[in-house]
């Protein structure tokens, strides 16, 4: 399952990632394999979106969380 | 001033790092750039308890030293530049307290770069009620380096902190996090043996970061990128694996040192506060409504200590013509100098006001929230959501604006929006709109709180937006880029502003805007004076010699004749036939030449066209009666018709003329200096300039 494909208020747990480039610049932010992730909000024009890792609120674009694959 | 120690401040965003500049270094700072780069470079000085003296440099918030955006990418140059003379004796690593992992992961990597550190944890008290518990002492001696609680807000540790500074010892002695040498061990060691670099950690941000390092040369460049070939270095696969060694550094430090209270997750206020202002309709619903009140305020609070200062002008021109001899010295002074500053100096409060909002709308993490909701809409006009910050930025001054562009990543998003920013009314634009409409808008009320006058000045900033997002969609359909931008950004938690902090701001910006600006002028009014009351050959003394004729001294009153001698002479001043020269291009659009003049002057900055007028006017009108550049104005009859110059169409063309146009040569040279290239600012000026024609003919041809 994909990052991408959670529902608002959704919990997951990170376990890879399919773009290498993409995966640095997540992992430096904390989204790192085993974390939890919650979906907190998606932006009013349905893109981006909001979650929370590691006790922060980060926000990226559906097509970047699309390279997050769960456990 | 001269500084016993250099100490660099670094962290990532939102913790607390410029309150903490502000704390440590108080109105002595300064802003400039970093050598070589137009990053602003933030300096200020601090008294150290032993009597020494640290310079502070604040740099760039960054998550990494890897770099996503130009911004960031000065932060590993100046800790690691060891050729020019900017590398810092001591790194005080700033972290929030609450969100320590991913904080720690800067640390460790300004650790491992072996420069003396000092932590400064910060937020303690927000850790603490989100039920964190640290054992700082145990902390402290697993990193081996000295950490200083503090509440930068609160002003909370800040001697304990230049305390720790002043005992900071010359030797780093912070541990080892992880094992740098087993990323790369062959391309680590041969790279340290070729650069004599000794840090291994060094010499492997070498490896990643050789092609945007300035202080290396292309040949050492080139002998990096050949050591990468022959030992199979791939700097991004390199990068996972040195991040996830450094969180599992980081989790067994927490492990042992940080408490955390599983308390059932109740919903915090910052996402209360986010549920209505990130709502899909309210929060564009507020957002709008935000933009309308900081406009209406500008106008409102303003209105006072706008009239407090032109009296004042006013009657320091009166006292100067009092008191100074009669003759050119003096009129220099007082219709040249001090007219042509007063009539930009008096916009200090308006811009102080905008300056305030800004920073308070930054402050409190609510530009993040715009940047979120508007990234969809911007993408689709081909900007990015962090586009916004800088259009919103705009409205203060283009120049710093396209500066943060530098946290774009994407080239192309980046080019658009440094393209566009000029668009978007900045502050040299509010006088001359704030004049105009002043002088053909109606002060009056409609449905009780809107002020006519107001709605008319949030109409030419909303134009701004509209126009720099239309400019951006053709922008992106003429220009070529390939590479994908991507948005991943921290949404920081909602702070009530700090208000030393907003008001530190606002003071550091107007005064830069006001010396700055104060330069130009005090020099453009000394040229235009000139050119305004000295004429080729004899053309002045014929003007006298005809006016004192018996046929006009006997039948005009002294006071109009004056008048008539005075426009008469302005008219065959250079100002004057330079202005006659481009009357023919500009008549389509409804400009005599006096506003010709003002048009020329105001071709390097904008800010000066107020102060031209009030040249102008003082200069052609009677030195007895002197009175603000408004009312001058708003008297200025056309000598054919005898109509008032300033029609509507005339001030609404003039308007567009000033909206559109690229009035400002420090823009011009800090595109240049981002890009890198002529091509960019050039093509600016011509779009703008072509545009800003076009719709001035259009409203004037509509409107007369």
């Amino acid at each position: 399952m994909k990052l991408s494909q959670l529902k608002v208020g959704n919990k997951g747990i990170v376990k890879e990632f399919t773009d290498l480039e993409m995966s640095v610049k997540l992992m430096e932010m904390g989204c790192l394999p085993g974390e939890e992730v919650r979906v907190e909000r998606i932006a009013p024009l349905g893109d981006p979106i909001a979650i929370n890792v590691a006790g922060y609120q980060l926000s990226l674009r559906k097509r970047e969380a699309s390279t997050i694959i769960l456990l | 001033m001269k500084a016993d120690i250099r100490v660099a401040l670094v962290g990532n965003p939102n913790t607390g790092k410029s309150t903490l500049f502000n704390a440590l270094t108080g109105l002595n700072q300064k802003i400039g750039n970093f050598p070589g780069v137009t990053v602003d470079k933030k300096t200020g000085y601090c008294d150290l308890p032993d009597g020494r003296r640290a310079e502070i440099v604040d740099l760039p918030g960054t998550y990494s030293l890897y770099p996503k955006s130009k911004d960031e990418s000065i932060v590993f140059s100046v800790l690691a530049d060891q050729q020019i003379d900017q590398q810092p004796d001591l790194v005080v690593v700033i972290l929030d307290a609450s969100n320590l992992k991913r904080n720690l992961l800067l640390y460790t990597q300004v650790a491992d770069l072996k420069i003396p550190i000092i932590v400064a944890l910060n937020m303690m008290d927000l850790a603490t009620r989100n039920g964190i518990t640290i054992d700082i002492d145990a902390f402290a001696k697993k990193l081996g380096v000295h950490v200083v609680p503090i509440s930068a807000r609160k002003l909370e540790g800040i001697d304990k902190l230049k305390a720790a500074i002043s005992y900071a010892n010359k030797l780093a002695l912070q541990e080892d996090t992880i094992d740098v040498h087993a990323i790369a061990p062959q391309l680590i060691a041969q790279i340290g043996e070729e650069m004599a670099v000794e840090n291994p950690y060094y010499a492997l941000q070498l490896a990643h970061q050789h092609e945007h390092l300035t202080f290396l040369s292309p040949g050492e460049s080139n002998r990096i990128e050949e050591l990468e070939q022959v030992h199979g270095f791939h700097s991004q696969k390199a990068q996972a694996t040195e991040t996830i060694a450094r969180y599992n550094f980081i989790n067994d430090l927490l492990y042992d040192t940080v408490q955390k209270k599983e308390t059932a997750q109740e919903e915090t206020w910052s996402n209360r506060i986010d549920k209505v202002l990130t709502h899909r309709v309210f929060g564009f619903v507020i957002f709008f409504g935000i933009l309308l009140f900081m406009f209406q305020s500008i106008f409102a609070w303003s209105a006072y200590p706008m009239d407090l200062i032109s009296t004042g002008f006013v009657w320091l021109q009166e006292t100067l013509h009092k008191i100074l001899p009669a003759g050119p010295l003096t009129n220099l002074l007082a219709d040249g100098v001090v007219a042509g500053l007063s009539g930009v100096l008096v916009f200090i409060p308006q811009i102080a006001i905008l300056f305030a909002f800004i920073s308070i709308l930054e402050d409190t993490g609510y530009m993040a929230r715009v940047t979120f909701m508007m990234d969809k809409l911007m993408r689709k006009v081909g900007l990015s959501g962090k586009s916004v910050v800088p259009l919103i930025g705009g409205f203060a001054c283009a120049v710093p604006s396209i500066m943060s562009t530098r946290t774009i990543e994407s080239w192309k998003d980046r080019i658009i929006t440094i393209m566009v920013t000029p668009l978007v009314t900045c502050s040299a634009r509010l006088p001359i709109y704030t004049l105009l409409i002043a002088l053909v808008v109606p002060n009056r009320n409609i449905w009780w709180i809107f002020n006519l006058q107001g709605l008319a000045l949030t109409g030419m900033y909303l134009l701004s937006l509209v126009s720099a997002i239309v400019v951006a969609f053709v922008m992106k359909l003429i220009i070529k880029g390939r590479e994908k931008g991507y948005f991943i950004m921290e949404l920081p938690v909602y702070r009530m502003p700090r208000w030393n902090n907003v008001f530190m701001d606002m003071y550091t910006r107007a005064k830069t805007f006001v010396l700055e600006a104060g330069k130009v002028i005090i020099a453009v009014s000394v040229i235009l004076w000139v050119l305004a009351s000295y004429g080729p050959g004899k053309r002045f003394e014929r003007i006298d010699q005809k006016y004192s004729q018996p046929q006009y001294v006997k039948t005009m009153k002294p006071d109009s004749l004056n008048r008539v001698i005075a426009t008469e002479k302005l008219e065959n001043s250079y100002a004057g036939i330079l202005g006659h020269v481009i009357e023919p291009a500009i008549r389509p659009l409804g400009f005599d030449w006096k506003i010709g003049i003002a048009l020329i002057t105001s071709f390097a900055a904008r800010e000066v066209f107020v102060g031209t007028m009030a040249t102008i006017y003082s200069v052609s009108g009677d030195a007895d009666n002197i009175e603000s550049v408004k009312v001058k104005m708003g008297n200025a009859k056309n000598q054919e018709t005898g109509q008032p110059v300033f029609t509507l169409a005339v001030a609404a063309s003039l308007m567009m003329f000033y909206a559109f146009a690229m009035q400002c040569a420090s823009t011009m040279a800090i595109v240049y200096r981002e890009t890198k290239s002529w091509r960019w600012p050039v093509a600016q000026f011509l779009y703008m300039g072509v545009l800003a024609y076009v719709v001035s003919f259009i409203t004037y041809q509509l409107l007369k």
